[in-house]
């Protein structure tokens, strides 16, 4: 149990930088997942934390003391890497006691909490094997017990999860999760899979290169994602995005020759401004006629549960998620309907999300004066 | 599939492969055959008929206590030459493998001693390490004697030692980077989880890993002390085989024997005897060392 602080953690390699100043707190207990693409930097602030890398400048600091120059061995961490680092000499005892040989804990002590950890994992059976005789699976636990026959304060995961076999990850996930329930250390996860994510966050950190996007539960980052980026990252399929100038008389956005109508809150706000607007495939409503942006099917994925309809709206890409009744064909014309309270809306050249609670109060008078006599 | 070319004419292959054949003919077999023939026979120094002897020479090697000083010699000379060479060649590359600033430096210099050619490096050490200059010098001043390589047997054969070390331990560095290198960089991150410090990663770890490495580093630098040209170059070049033969390695005494004493005969069948002590030593270490070593 123990609270991890970061201050201003800033890493560079030589002249690149690849942390910007990261500056997140996580609470003791709280089971922590960071999601971003490859190279944002995730994974560097995870070894940050675990010793293996030095911290360029700022500070992270574990239970309140400041760790920075510290040796991994004295942070009180332990880690689950990605393509497990067994010891391949050693048997899975052997690896799983590793740790408690070091520290010098004598042998019956350490018998007896391997055989309690491999009961945990479920290994009992597999003590005396050599890693090279495991399966994906089975490596994969002897890597956590690994991490838990120490009983550490907090546990770092590299994406344990990325080198098993669809139908392992999801077992493994929920394996995980139970663990954390059981054992309440601090736990940070590494990871670039958002169902990994989204699934086993209590608070979820989006980065992307070497910044943190945002930061919250993860339903919270789902229905009210801070930026473009975010938006477009979480989700299957992706967010639409589209790109806009909110109407002066109208305060709609258009797209594809029809009008989008804005939450009133933000519209009169946003009039004569450039905007991107998202809405979720599943939030989109497709109907083979009436009024609405006009689209084309491109083609249709069918997931069993559902359908995901691909269509072009002015040349570019749209997703929907649709019922099994509606019945449309690539080619077909069709008419969507995007609900304003579905709507997201960021701003164009920064691609933060705009909130009417951030907007001035006063917003909307001025600019409505002036423009409104301009035509 | 594997791919290949073959060759239409049988004259074609046999030119490409001639001159190394003939090289491998001239300098490899023959010498061979001639030396298995010198041990049986009593081979005149200055030409004429050789006369067939049997096993009369083996007899004379073997009754000759000084022949067996020199066994003793060459066994210690390699056991030692080649665990100091390792040892040092290991702990070399583990330091470079720690990627501190420097180390693409360090990892040159480390290598450079083997382009030196074993009588130089004699040659230089008979400066170095002589007993008269330098440190040794003052040393010596202090306590007498402690190093004195002309007069005392044991200090002769450190030296030679510590020269044939100081050559080949870049080149077990070579092998034995390139192998810390492959061992996966996780393994050492997880043992330093998992509180392990430098030294006690290498032993658990890094050094376990290399035993493919180690092992034929063992083979390679067991049969390079007892018959390497370094071997015979440095003793040569240094103490000579002094003092009172205490420094007398094998290929030493068989060159002394051939062309000093012009016994070409008792050369031969020393050289018979070298070779098989080389196949034993060989065995025992693929019989119980190598069932030791883990290939992954």
């Amino acid at each position: 149990m123990a609270e991890i602080d970061i201050r201003a953690a800033r890493k560079s390699y030589g002249k690149n930088p690849t942390l910007h100043g990261i500056d997140l707190n996580f609470q003791s207990g709280e089971f922590v997942v960071i999601l971003g693409p490859s190279g944002c930097g995730k994974s560097t602030l995870l070894r940050m934390i675990a010793g293996l890398e030095d911290i360029t400048s700022g500070e992270i600091a574990i239970d309140g003391r400041v760790v920075n120059r510290l040796e991994p061995r004295e942070r009180g961490c332990a880690m689950v890497f990605q393509n497990y680092a067994l010891y391949p000499h050693m048997t899975v005892a052997g690896n799983m006691g590793y740790a408690l040989k070091v520290a010098g804990v004598p042998k019956p002590e350490r018998e007896r909490r391997i055989a309690e950890t491999a009961k945990i994992v479920g290994l009992s059976d597999y003590l005396e094997r050599k890693p090279a005789a495991l399966s994906g699976g089975q490596r994969q636990r002897v890597a956590m017990a690994r991490a838990i026959i120490r009983e550490p304060k907090v546990f770092l995961f590299d994406e344990p999860l990325s080198n098993l076999d669809a139908k392992l990850r999801v077992t493994m996930r929920a394996e995980i999760r139970k663990l954390h329930q059981r054992l309440s250390a601090t736990s940070v996860f590494v990871t670039h899979d958002q169902v990994e994510a989204m699934t086993l966050a209590d608070k979820l950190v989006v980065m992307n290169k070497g910044h943190v996007e945002q930061v919250g539960h993860p339903l919270d980052v789902y229905h009210r994602p801070a930026s473009t980026f975010v938006a477009s990252f979480i989700g299957a399929p992706a967010m639409n995005l589209f790109e806009s100038r909110v109407e002066v008389e109208t305060a709609s956005a258009y797209l594809g020759g029809a009008p989008v109508r804005l939450p009133s809150s933000l519209a009169a706000s946003l009039r004569g401004k450039d905007v991107t607007i998202g809405i979720r495939p599943e939030h989109t409503i497709v109907a083979t006629k009436g009024p609405g942006v006009a689209a084309e099917v491109d083609f249709i994925e069918e997931l069993g549960a559902g359908r995901v309809v691909h269509m072009l709206v002015e040349g570019e890409p749209f997703a929907a998620t649709i019922g099994e009744d509606l019945n449309v064909a690539p080619g077909d014309r069709v008419s969507l309907d995007l609900p304003l309270e579905h709507l997201h809306v960021f701003n164009r050249e920064t691609g933060r999300r705009i909130d009417p609670s951030d907007l001035p109060a006063d917003a909307p008078a001025q600019h409505c004066a002036p423009l409104l006599t301009t035509p | 599939m594997d791919k290949r070319s073959v060759f239409k004419s049988v004259w074609l292959p046999i030119l490409f492969a001639a001159p190394q054949m003939l090289l491998v003919f001239l300098f490899f077999y023959w010498p061979a055959v001639a030396v298995l023939r010198w041990a049986f026979t009593l081979e005149p120094p200055f030409g004429g008929n050789a006369e067939f002897v049997g096993f009369a020479n083996f007899v004379e090697v073997l009754t000759n206590p000084l022949y067996w000083n020199s066994v003793m010699v060459s066994v210690i000379f390699a056991l030692a030459g080649t665990l100091t060479t390792i040892f040092i060649g290991l702990v070399l590359a583990l330091a470079a493998d720690r990627q501190l600033p420097g180390s693409g430096l360090f990892r040159f210099l480390y290598i450079l001693p083997y382009a030196i050619a074993g009588p130089a490096a004699g040659m230089a050490f008979r400066f170095i390490l002589s007993p008269e200059r330098g440190i040794a010098a003052s040393l010596n001043a202090m306590w007498p004697d402690f190093w004195n390589p002309a007069k005392y047997g044991s200090h002769a054969l450190i030296f030679v030692i510590i020269i044939f070390a100081w050559k080949w331990a870049g080149y077990t560095f070579i092998f034995l980077f390139a192998g810390l290198q492959s061992v996966p960089k996780a393994l050492t991150e997880a043992a330093a989880m998992d509180g392990s410090g430098p030294i006690r990663r290498a032993i658990d770890i890094q050094v376990p890993l290399l035993a493919p490495t180690l092992f034929f580093l063992l083979v390679i630098m067991m049969t390079e002390g007892f018959v390497g040209a370094d071997t015979f170059g440095i003793v040569h070049r240094t103490t000579n085989g002094g003092p009172n033969h205490a420094t007398e390695v094998m290929v030493f005494g068989i060159v002394n024997e051939a062309f000093q004493g012009l016994n070409y005969s008792g050369a031969a069948a020393q050289s018979i005897i070298l070779i098989g002590l080389i196949m034993v030593f060989t065995f025992i270490q693929f019989r119980f060392v190598e069932r030791r070593v883990h290939y992954k």
